[in-house]
């Protein structure tokens, strides 16, 4: 080895084994503590919620192949990550997703329903994070939501609505992100606005090995974890598909942002089963057993295989994945009922004050259609 | 950038601001600058205070810092300099550095951090140090700031003010002398303006501040120096309307920002040889109020457009289809355009043969006037 450093690794922090033993590992012992704070409510409500996730997942995917969504952005795989770290954040707390976390969403009080008609066509979005549990919009490109959650944070500093000591009401601040937007200038730039102002955030990385085709070794040489340190900022790399460090460590770095001990970054190692997007193929550029090894390590399986070592039920199980299809039944359902929108919405809320050309095209638009036989007023 | 040319090139930008300034304030108010200025506002009336435009501005600013706590201001050595230009000078010492944010050199997380901000209910102003460093803020400004409100259904405003100081005149180094205006004015969910003279500086990026949407703020920097007069009791026309700075009956001849002054300058040459020249000055570039500018191609059936910016694809272009759409039967000749030419602005050397003069604009008149 050379006079310089090359040593670019970073342990896993991992509490659940991929064969559902929950042993933790050196640095994880610090974190079992918030998992055994955990009432079997909560635990079970983290399998509920991960069953829902690839339940809603299958009903996405299927829509999408049937031509009523015009894309479908799957999870498969995630949902320890996912719902771990959504379970994380206090009500107060303000999130801020990229565009794969569905099941963060859900956990925070979406309808999403809402989702299904962005991906249908039907809106660029459009629900009121203020009304949904203050989990803001997907953002598409990529990185743009990071800076975007660090001036929030920046805004909590200022209001004083933060790092009072009180975490009841202390709000922090999660972004996500994946391995593939950590290239992005702007994650970059993130995470130099949030150690500069110390902002009560946490960057959640989701690093699900690949990005649309290309892998993560072409984004990054070493852990994204250690990029952290690079900031100013800890930096931890968790086992992605155990929900419970997932929940935890999310948990102690929320906690630490609103006691005002700046932000953090968390880089959770997981696998995208299924395809980037309905539009992909991954059989192009992966391999079977590639896939074959993540599938050993599957979330919900090794939770599942821990849950009933505690003693849960097999009606427990089958409760669940009951709800799961009816969820997924009943957003279905909804989905098919959207209805598209009117062409006043192509003017309506471009800008917040009167617009001369907005006033004058859409009163084009309207003329023009209305002029057709038979031609309808909007 | 490297650090070390980063360096020397804000050496530069300081000696420039410095020296222009230096050169400058010692002269009194310039003709140009004072007649651009709605004409009731004389000095030595109760309430007018002469002003340079840079400093308008910072009155401006503090105006609004005062109105609205919300309202900060963020940007690169904007706190104890007070901005390579001076424009946010003594602000960090009366608001505070968590109202005045030195921020990291980083124009695309200045733009994406305000966004943030905005949600949480601020009134961010930020200053771009120079026009050709707006670029790296180019995403997050067209893909984001510009379709918040619109992703949101209107349940989200983004009351966000970028200023850019902009143009040539000052003799200054590569991307220091940029117009890059028209990129913003294309982009639905953007208001984009620039004031030509001190009294419109002042109420302007006060309105600019006051509006829900974001609003690109063009700062014409060779006119930072002159000054005129400000009528901080009175505001004038409002902050998208396009206004007649002098009156004519032979040609009408438009533009915006530093433009303003070299049509006026145009003019008077113009009258001096007996052609009367009606002067628009644009004021909003997007939305451009058309009103006062087919009033006066009414009356003149001429129309000859000025900008600094490069001609292809610009506002001039838009301001020329426009009016030949609605002023067709008015028009004695094709509407002419005066631009910089379609190429990177050159070594500041021959920045006199590069940018549209007052002569240039009589040429394109002459022209108008020969159908």
């Amino acid at each position: 080895m050379s006079a310089r450093e090359r040593d670019f690794t970073a342990p896993t922090v991992q509490l659940l084994t991929p064969e559902g033993e929950l042993r933790p590992t050196p640095e994880a012992e610090a974190y079992l503590p918030l998992v055994e704070a955990l009432d079997d409510t909560m635990l079970e409500r983290f399998y509920r919620d991960m069953a829902i996730s690839r339940r809603i997942d299958i009903a996405g995917a299927n829509l999408q192949r049937q031509g009523q969504l015009a894309l479908w952005v799957p999870s498969h795989g995630q949902e320890a990550a996912q719902v771990g770290s959504a379970h994380a954040a206090r009500p107060q707390d303000h999130l801020f997703p990229s565009y794969r976390e569905h099941i963060v969403g859900i956990i925070r009080g979406l309808d999403p329903v809402n989702i299904l008609a962005l991906l249908r066509g039907a809106t660029l979005g459009g629900w009121n994070p203020a009304e949904n549990g203050n989990f803001h919009l997907y953002t598409l490109v990529l990185a743009s939501q990071t800076l975007h959650a660090t001036g929030y944070a920046m805004g909590l500093q200022f209001d004083g609505a933060t790092a009072t000591g009180d975490p009841e009401t202390d709000a922090a601040v999660l972004v996500y992100y994946g391995d593939g937007a950590s290239s992005q200038g702007d994650a970059s730039e993130a995470l130099v606005f949030a150690s500069s102002y110390q902002t009560p955030q946490v960057f959640f990385i989701q690093n699900n090995q690949w990005a649309i085709s290309v892998p993560v070794s072409r984004q990054s040489r070493s852990p994204l974890s250690l990029r952290g340190g690079g900031f100013g900022m800890p930096g931890v790399r968790i086992d992605g598909n155990d929900v419970l460090v997932s929940y935890a460590v999310t948990r102690q770095s929320l906690e630490e942002a609103r006691a005002g001990e700046g932000p953090s970054l968390i880089e959770a190692d997981t696998y995208r089963m299924g395809a980037h997007t309905t539009a992909d193929d991954p059989t192009k550029y992966r391999t079977d057993d590639e896939v074959e090894y993540w599938a050993r390590r599957d979330p919900i399986t090794r939770y599942r295989t821990w849950l009933e070592g505690r003693g849960a039920s097999a009606a427990f199980f089958d409760d669940v994945d009951r709800e799961a299809a009816d969820v997924a039944a009943d957003l279905r359902r909804r989905a098919l009922d959207l209805v598209a929108p009117t062409r006043e919405v192509i003017f309506k809320h471009v800008y917040s004050e009167p617009h001369p050309l907005m006033t004058e095209q859409s009163a084009w638009l309207e003329a023009y259609e209305s002029s057709f036989e038979g031609g309808s007023s909007a | 950038m490297t650090d070390a040319t980063q360096g020397s090139a804000e050496a530069l930008e300081t000696q420039t601001a410095a020296s222009e300034t230096t050169a400058t304030d010692a002269s009194s108010s310039d003709t140009a600058a004072a007649a651009s200025a709605p004409s009731s506002i004389e000095p030595g009336v109760p309430g007018v205070q002469t002003l340079s435009l840079a400093k308008a501005i910072t009155a401006g600013l503090r105006e609004a810092m005062r109105a609205d706590h919300k309202v900060l201001l963020m940007g690169e050595d904007i706190g104890p300099l007070g901005g390579v230009f001076r424009v946010t000078e003594g602000l960090q010492a009366e608001f505070g550095d968590k109202r005045v944010l030195d921020t990291p050199l980083a124009e695309s997380g200045i733009v994406g951090t305000a966004i943030g901000l905005a949600m949480r209910g601020y009134r961010p102003v930020i200053e771009i140090q120079f026009d050709g460093f707006i670029f790296p803020a180019f995403d997050q400004i067209t893909t984001q700031l510009a379709r918040i409100t619109v992703r949101h259904n209107g349940t989200a405003s983004m009351p966000i003010v970028i200023r850019v100081p902009y143009g040539g005149h000052i003799g200054s180094i590569e991307h220091h002398q940029e117009s890059p205006e028209a990129y913003f004015a294309h982009t639905p969910g953007l208001r984009v303006v620039s004031p030509s003279n001190p009294h419109d500086a002042y109420w302007m990026i006060q309105e600019a501040i006051a509006s829900n949407d974001p609003v690109l703020f063009f700062e014409p920097k060779s006119r930072y120096w002159p000054k005129g007069p400000v009528d901080q009791a009175h505001a004038g026309v409002p902050l998208h309307a396009s206004r007649v700075v002098r009156e004519g009956t032979d040609v009408t001849v438009v533009g915006h920002g530093a433009m303003v002054a070299t049509l006026l300058q145009a003019a008077d040459i113009a009258a001096g040889e007996g052609r009367s020249l009606e002067v628009v000055d644009l004021r909003s570039l997007s939305p451009i109020d058309y009103g006062p500018l087919l009033d006066s191609v009414q009356r003149t059936g001429r129309l000859v457009v000025a900008q600094e910016a490069y001609g292809n694809v610009s506002i001039g272009s838009e301001v020329a289809a426009t009016v030949a759409e609605r002023a067709f039967y008015s028009l004695e000749a094709p509407v002419l355009r005066v631009s910089s030419f379609d190429t990177p602005f050159p070594p500041a050397a021959l920045e006199t043969e590069y940018l549209p003069s007052p002569d240039r604009v009589l040429e394109a008149v002459d022209r108008a006037l020969a159908y």
